[in-house]
């Protein structure tokens, strides 16, 4: 754009020596910025696929020389990993149906210029985005409406985050207003509208919500760790957490069973699950890139 | 078209005034049933999930006692609150708090910012969109993860940046069970996670200037960094205020994930914070009340430093937040 526009305008300025010093060192530093990124996910990637012997024998490298799945073959056959994994993805596609369930039928009419009220709805959500009732009292009350130990506790607290609702409001504030005009002259009612044209018409949105949800699902430990209490019921997150960051002697639990295999896949191990943990992640997020800065964008312009 | 219609009032092109004949409120409801009906989940959540747990508040003023409920537990008046702002750890929490969020309002908080006047900079769209997708990642993954990759990476015993470390200066230095190293080592997993995502907001806000400023400021005989400070920081001003409201308002905020995972027995002296605090003394040991006050002080004293700073914002001409 930027460019076509100066060949048009017949002022492309030829760039100084001193521009172009400046434009290699731009490059090279966002590069930098961008390996620094990924370096730490190829690390552990590499590491996981490698032979225990390998980790402890050299320090660094992309490429395993001997490729080896142990680490894989123990995680997965430490129970508590699959189990995690399985939980992760039920309370993660649960959460996320119920979250955009309840997130766009409360956008959509406080969208509507027109509807009746919008002003001290809209007042009542923004007063939870300042203030709260804290962690303390959120418990209490939780506990007693029966929700403790059970995934409606991770689930329903978080419904409708404002922020997100915020979103999709402004985003159907987009919708051109034809469209309902000549709906209600078809004499569709508000219901069918809203699942006939206004959501058909929301894929960006959608998408991009979803994934923030979604997001929040999977990588959410500390409201399990609240919440939940049979170990059963833990997602991913908490056994990763409990693997790596408490048991930093996880190796002595599985010695025995080791020592007739070779080394002990402590270090392999805890880069598999890593690995695990974060794929799904870095599995969704191509697909949904392309849409969620086109989503962030419109709630960014505030209006 | 100067004229203004009244409240409640159309002008119509000819220059007359009438006031639309407006249906009922009754009428209008029945009329839209469906709005209301498709509204009304969302707000019985909002009550039950929002409300009712701010209700719970009381609590701060009673002496909470799980058997006898919120409503039969004693009052206190402000018992709690005296108790938590006259304990000895009251300053050591505000100590840390304040440490952790002015430190990171300090070096991270540009740090998006300076990568989006970066990513400005390169006309380049492909290579641009790869440094995007790459830096937007960490932003998504947990902070579980992150803290296990960091675990990996500066471990002393077997982390990769902690042996190049050794092989340079020829001892170990461990960073994760070090109280002096604690601030640092939480704001750059922050710097790390959400720098490259945090520059959406500014990018955006830099999508919406006209190029052809650029190109009338080169014609005129600016250099690069006479454009940067005309017009693309200027651009983005607007979108640096807010991101600094948020900022201030949530100085007392640090969340309590990622320092409840960094934190360990060794660094716990500088890493106990408001959030971590209440956290274990309310649901780990117990004492309800006196947390819920806790979390009751920082709550409102949030809520008054974002108040405060949106109307400082509006009064150096900003938009502000509401």
């Amino acid at each position: 754009m930027a460019k076509k526009q100066m060949v048009k305008n017949g002022v492309r300025v030829k760039k100084s020596v001193g521009d172009r010093i400046v434009d290699v060192i731009i490059y090279v530093v966002l590069g930098l910025i961008a390996l620094s990124t990924v370096a730490p996910f190829l690390y552990v990637i590499a590491g996981s696929f490698a032979t225990e012997k390998e980790l402890t024998e050299k320090a660094f490298f992309i490429i395993p020389t001997t490729w080896s799945l142990n680490a894989y073959k123990y995680a997965i056959n430490t129970a508590n990993i699959l189990r995690g994994l399985k939980n992760s993805i039920i309370l993660t596609t649960l959460g996320t149906l119920m979250c955009m369930l309840f997130s766009l039928t409360f956008a959509y009419p406080l969208s509507k210029s027109h509807f009746r009220g919008r002003n001290w709805m809209m007042n009542m959500v923004i007063v939870t985005m300042l203030f709260g009732g804290g962690m303390i009292p959120s418990y209490i009350v939780y506990s007693a409406y029966g929700l403790l130990d059970t995934y409606w506790a991770l689930i329903l607290p978080g419904l409708i985050n404002p922020f997100n609702m915020i979103i999709i409001k402004k985003f159907f504030q987009g919708l051109p207003t034809e469209l309902d005009e000549a709906s209600y002259m078809d004499g569709a009612n508000d219901l069918q509208i809203f699942t006939k044209v206004a959501l058909p018409l929301s894929k960006p949105v959608i998408a991009s919500i979803s994934l923030f949800y979604g997001v929040g699902f999977w990588n959410d430990y500390f409201g399990s760790m609240i919440y939940l209490s049979s170990a059963e019921k833990y997602p991913i997150q908490i056994q990763l957490r409990s693997l790596i960051l408490l048991s930093s002697s996880f190796s002595d639990a599985v010695m025995d069973y080791y020592d007739l295999n070779g080394a002990p896949p402590d270090k392999a191990v805890k880069m598999a699950c890593t690995v695990i943990a974060t794929v799904p992640i870095l599995c969704v997020y191509p697909f949904v890139q392309k849409y969620f800065t086109k989503g962030v964008m419109v709630g960014a312009v505030k209006g | 078209m100067a004229k203004k219609a009244k409240k409640g009032y159309v002008i119509l092109e000819d220059g007359r005034e009438i006031k639309p004949h407006r249906m009922s409120t009754g009428q209008y409801i029945i009329q839209h049933k469906w709005l209301y009906l498709l509204w009304l989940p969302g707000f019985i959540y909002f009550i039950l999930f929002r409300y009712v747990p701010m209700g719970g508040l009381v609590i701060a003023f009673k002496d909470y006692s799980p058997f006898k409920g919120i409503w039969a537990s004693d009052w206190v008046g402000f018992a709690q609150f005296q108790k938590f702002f006259s304990m000895h750890d009251f300053g050591t929490l505000l100590y840390n708090t304040l440490g952790i969020s002015l430190l990171s309002l300090f070096l991270y908080f540009p740090a998006p910012i300076i990568l989006s006047l970066f990513l400005n900079e390169v006309t380049h769209s492909g290579y641009k969109r790869v440094v995007q997708t790459l830096v937007y990642i960490p932003h998504f993954v947990s902070w579980v993860i992150v803290a296990s990759l960091t675990y990996q990476l500066f471990n002393v015993t077997d982390g990769i940046i902690n042996l190049i470390y050794q092989m340079i200066t020829g001892h170990s230095f461990d960073i994760l069970q070090n109280a002096n190293t604690f601030w640092g080592l939480i704001i750059g997993q922050d710097i790390w996670r959400e720098s490259g995502y945090g520059t959406i907001v500014f990018l955006a806000a830099l999508s919406g200037v006209d190029q052809e400023l650029y190109e009338a400021a080169k014609v005129d005989g600016a250099g690069r960094w006479r454009l940067m400070w005309h017009i693309t920081l200027p651009a983005i001003r607007g979108t640096i205020v807010m991101m600094l409201i948020l900022r201030v308002g949530g100085l007392l905020n640090t969340g309590y994930e990622q320092i409840f995972l960094m934190r360990n027995d060794l660094n716990i002296s500088r890493a106990e914070v408001f959030d971590t605090y209440i956290y274990t003394k309310g649901i780990k040991s117990g004492q309800y009340s006196f947390s819920a006050a806790a979390g009751m002080f920082k709550s409102v004293v949030g809520m008054i430093m974002v108040l405060i700073s949106d109307r400082v914002a509006k009064m150096c001409g900003e938009s502000g937040l509401y």
